[in-house]
């Protein structure tokens, strides 16, 4: 009881520090803070509901892809470019038709998942024999997956209207979504997906040997090296699981409504970095990512109707940001506070002679 | 600061502490401690560990404020903030372990952060020499301190707070780094100091040193001074009782169970590190069944690199390692741990724990591919919960339960965790290093009990150790490694601590 309390009330306070912080950016600038908030927090209209439903599916993913490298200690700015790299694999693979029905859709999906792989590898084995940081590398590699697949469709895609896409998928190859509202458009199919990753992830992490490994070597590189994890071949491998994930971050919007791939139009940009404020915010825990996915993607639907009351829709990345940043330091206040009530509890419970190594 | 030409150069200090009281959250960490530091004397102050020396000596080193009690300097109350304000009392602090930069000159490291003192030249240069020559360390300002060691870099501390102006010198375990005959030459200098009008509080748990150089001797037990005594006539066997209370445990083993049945031989062992140098040079050693090989040296003589290389954390660039029938030489740590080595590392924090895993979790660390903590791919954690539970029981580890992160458990539980953990599934040899370093009396002596029921049974053990009284006590063959190279064996029933230490520094005398 005492743990989900300590569990729930950082994010909590994360968003009434957020929206306090916003309101006074929005009064500062002469606008109503009162407006903002009735409109932040009034009930989306179904239309909005559904769209906040999608997105969530496809932030959650991204949010996972990072929380696996956050897991190992690794921090895997490049969830971005495996993100497109994913896609714009996926996006030619799909619209070819290659396979053919309903088939076509797990076939893509593995083409997503393996151009992730295989571009965060990149960084991974620059990491392991080079010692190059993820970080640098990865940012690198952010750019040059935005400029290679602007070329890539221009070079194979098709004309549309002033910029280039992708081949269309067969709508053979198109799934049908769920109905959850009547009269809204639909959830996207593959939304299952963003809820097969986070079951997998829990899995993964907290009930396999591989898991195991990957999270001890993220706790305790020394500890892992000295349980003989080889910890040079967990960096690859859980930087390539995190972009095979990153690869599947655009799937449920492809299969779902948009059906091809081009920037900018029919594209989504920055779910990689906002994947990266979701881990952080759930804490890489599952329940975590899929509520703080929720979240976003409902300040992100709130945003739009601000406009009405003349208010910019970008004030909402200030919420989001803050948000991050105020959960970040309210995680650790709570870390060192169970830290302390857990030695306090040793200490009373056994009434021991008072040791030095409770205090430094 | 004026330097005549008479013996009491340094102005004397006297400081008193009385009825200090130290919380910390869920425990007392000091109270009702009262400690009187003449002027010009060496105080001892003993006790195991966890009695609360280190919390005491962080409050008169101005590291932490006393919830109560007063300290006077020289009659007069002051209250420390930080280390500056003691310091500027002529309080300082030598350190356990060194705070020098390598690449460094013995100048630089002394005058960094007290550039305003002397300058940084020639000024600066000139005094370091003044007291280096005064007190006998010998020490050159212009030496590089990468190339002095660990008896130089430990009198580099010194002046260090002498530079600074301390009257009274802190020195927590000095002697832990050092060789019996180094242990000589500090105590030397210490006497120099004293007869210069300095006070020196000596922390420590060695008892017949504390004996030798003290001339006054402070007990600590559960963090309060329990008695005093006068080195005259004090014993260690009381002095030991004051401490624990009890009789101090010892290492001996009684019987011989070795057999002739290698456990582990390596034949000629090289490793080269990084730079192109051997760290470990033609190693040949066997272990036998029911056998503990003792290895004595000096840290950084090349026993680490022995430890890793054997659980394949490094790499040997000549030579073989075969474990029974075995040839592990290129065997990744997972497969020496499989085929039966447990392994109690030199930095449990590092290497042994992950500490904000709960006990169980971190009974599975390092037997992740064993039984009965995962099944096939997947952890079993019922099992896992189960054996850390009989591990709890059976080492005596003292904590709520199993759900406990490592983390909030004191130094000696932690140790007898892995201890249990490490000779879980019958492993064949056991590789440990320094396995009782800072835990305290009692779990001492458990440790020791279980290594030696353990031989009893078949188990072929490593032992390196800095404690020689724990390597006498509890080998029946000791190594002596020195750069690199294993120098010397010894019987361990005819051995005396000063010829393990000449053998650990080749023969001369530091």
């Amino acid at each position: 009881m005492k743990r989900l309390f300590y569990a729930v009330l950082p994010p909590v306070v994360a968003v009434l520090v957020a929206l306090v912080a916003t309101s006074a950016v929005i009064v500062v600038s002469g606008g109503s803070a009162t407006s903002f908030i009735s409109t932040i927090l009034s009930v989306p209209d179904d239309r909005v509901l559904v769209n906040i439903i999608n997105q969530s599916s496809m932030i959650s993913i991204s949010a996972f892809a990072a929380a696996i490298g956050f897991r190992m200690g690794l921090f895997n700015i490049g969830v971005e470019g495996q993100y497109i790299a994913g896609t714009t694999a996926a996006a030619f693979f799909g619209g070819s038709g290659i396979v053919s029905g309903p088939l076509n859709i797990l076939a893509t999906l593995v083409v997503a998942m393996l151009a992730g792989a295989l571009y965060a590898s990149i960084a991974g084995i620059l990491k392991v024999t080079r010692g190059v940081s993820e970080v640098i590398s990865a940012i690198m590699l952010n750019y040059i997956a935005l400029t290679m697949a602007g070329y890539l469709v221009q070079r194979y895609g098709e004309k549309s209207g002033y910029t280039y896409i992708t081949p269309r998928l067969p709508e053979s190859s198109q799934p049908l979504g769920f109905s959850v509202v009547s009269g809204a458009p639909d959830v996207w199919a593959l939304f299952v997906v963003a809820v097969a990753v986070g079951v997998g992830y829990w899995f993964l992490l907290s009930r396999t040997r591989f898991g195991f490994d990957l999270r001890t070597t993220g706790e305790s590189p020394t500890a892992a090296l000295a349980s003989g994890i080889g910890v040079g071949r967990m960096v690859i491998i859980s930087m390539a699981l995190s972009g095979a994930v990153a690869g599947l971050v655009w799937m449920p919007a492809y299969f779902g409504s948009v059906h091809t791939f081009g920037t900018p139009e029919n594209f989504q940009a920055g779910l990689g970095f906002t994947g990266l404020a979701v881990a952080l915010l759930g804490r890489n825990r599952a329940i975590g990512i899929a509520v703080g996915s929720l979240l976003f993607a409902f300040l992100a639907g709130q945003s739009n109707e601000l406009q009405r009351d003349g208010i910019a829709k970008q004030v909402v990345d200030i919420t989001q940001g803050v948000v991050v940043l105020a959960v970040v330091v309210a995680y650790e206040v709570v870390r060192r506070r169970q830290a302390r009530a857990e030695q306090e509890a040793v200490a009373a419970r056994l009434d021991d002679r008072p040791t030095e190594g409770v205090v430094s | 600061m004026t330097t005549s030409s008479t013996d009491q150069d340094v102005a004397s200090i006297d400081v008193v502490l009385s009825g200090i009281l130290k919380r910390f959250p869920g425990v007392v960490a000091n109270h009702d401690v009262d400690l009187h530091l003449r002027p010009g004397a060496v105080h001892a102050l003993i006790g195991e560990n966890g009695a609360g020396k280190s919390t005491l000596m962080k409050i008169l080193y101005g590291v932490q404020a006393p919830d109560e009690g007063t300290i006077t300097v020289d009659g007069s109350p002051v209250s420390f903030s930080s280390p500056t304000d003691a310091i500027g009392q002529g309080i300082g602090m030598v350190f356990q372990h060194f705070m020098l930069a390598d690449n460094l000159t013995v100048l630089e490291n002394i005058v960094l952060g007290a550039e305003k003192l002397h300058g940084i030249g020639d000024g600066a240069r000139r005094r370091i020499r003044e007291i280096s020559a005064r007190f006998g360390f010998g020490l050159e300002p212009d030496d590089l301190v990468e190339r002095l060691g660990v008896a130089d870099r430990q009198r580099v501390e010194i002046l260090k707070v002498l530079y600074r102006g301390a009257r009274l010198i802190i020195l927590d375990e000095p002697t832990a780094v050092l060789v019996p005959q180094e242990v000589d030459a500090l105590f030397a200098n210490l006497r120099e100091l004293v007869a210069g009008g300095c006070s020196v509080l000596f922390i420590s748990h060695k008892l017949d040193e504390v004996l030798e150089i003290a001339d006054d001797i402070t007990v600590m037990r559960r963090g309060t001074t329990v008695g005093t005594a006068d080195p005259a006539t004090a014993t260690r066997q009381g002095l030991a009782e004051l401490m624990v209370g009890s009789e101090l445990p010892s290492p001996e083993t009684t019987e011989s169970t070795v057999t002739d049945t290698p456990v582990l031989e390596l034949r000629g062992v090289t490793v080269t590190n990084e730079a192109g140098r051997d760290v470990l040079s033609d190693a040949t050693l066997t272990v036998h069944r029911g056998e503990v090989v003792g290895i004595a040296g000096v840290e950084g003589n090349g026993q680490s690199e022995l430890v890793e290389v054997i659980m394949g954390m490094l790499r040997c660039s000549s030579g073989s390692i075969v474990l029974r029938d075995q040839d592990i030489t290129r065997s990744s740590t997972r497969q020496v741990r499989e085929a039966g080595v447990g392994f109690i590392p030199e930095d449990r924090h590092r290497h042994g724990l992950v500490l904000d895993y709960p006990l169980w979790e971190n009974r599975i660390l390092g037997h992740q591919t064993q039984a009965p903590v995962v099944r096939g791919p997947l952890l079993n954690q019922r099992g896992a919960r189960k054996d850390a539970q009989r591990i709890v029981e059976e080492f005596d580890v003292r904590t709520p339960g199993i759900d406990t992160s490592a983390r909030a458990l004191s130094g000696g539980n932690q140790q007898k965790f892995i201890v249990g953990r490490e000779m879980s599934g019958d492993p064949v040899l056991l590789v440990a290093s320094h396995p009782t370093r800072g835990v305290d009396v009692g779990a001492q002596a458990a440790i020791w009990d279980h290594i030696r029921r353990a031989r009893r049974d078949g188990l072929g053990v490593l032992l390196v150790s800095a404690d020689l009284d724990e390597l006498i006590g509890l080998s029946d063959r000791i190594e002596v490694v020195l750069r690199g190279r294993l120098t010397a064996t010894f019987d361990p029933r005819d051995v005396t601590p000063m010829d393990l230490g000449t053998a650990m520094t080749g023969g001369e005398v530091a």
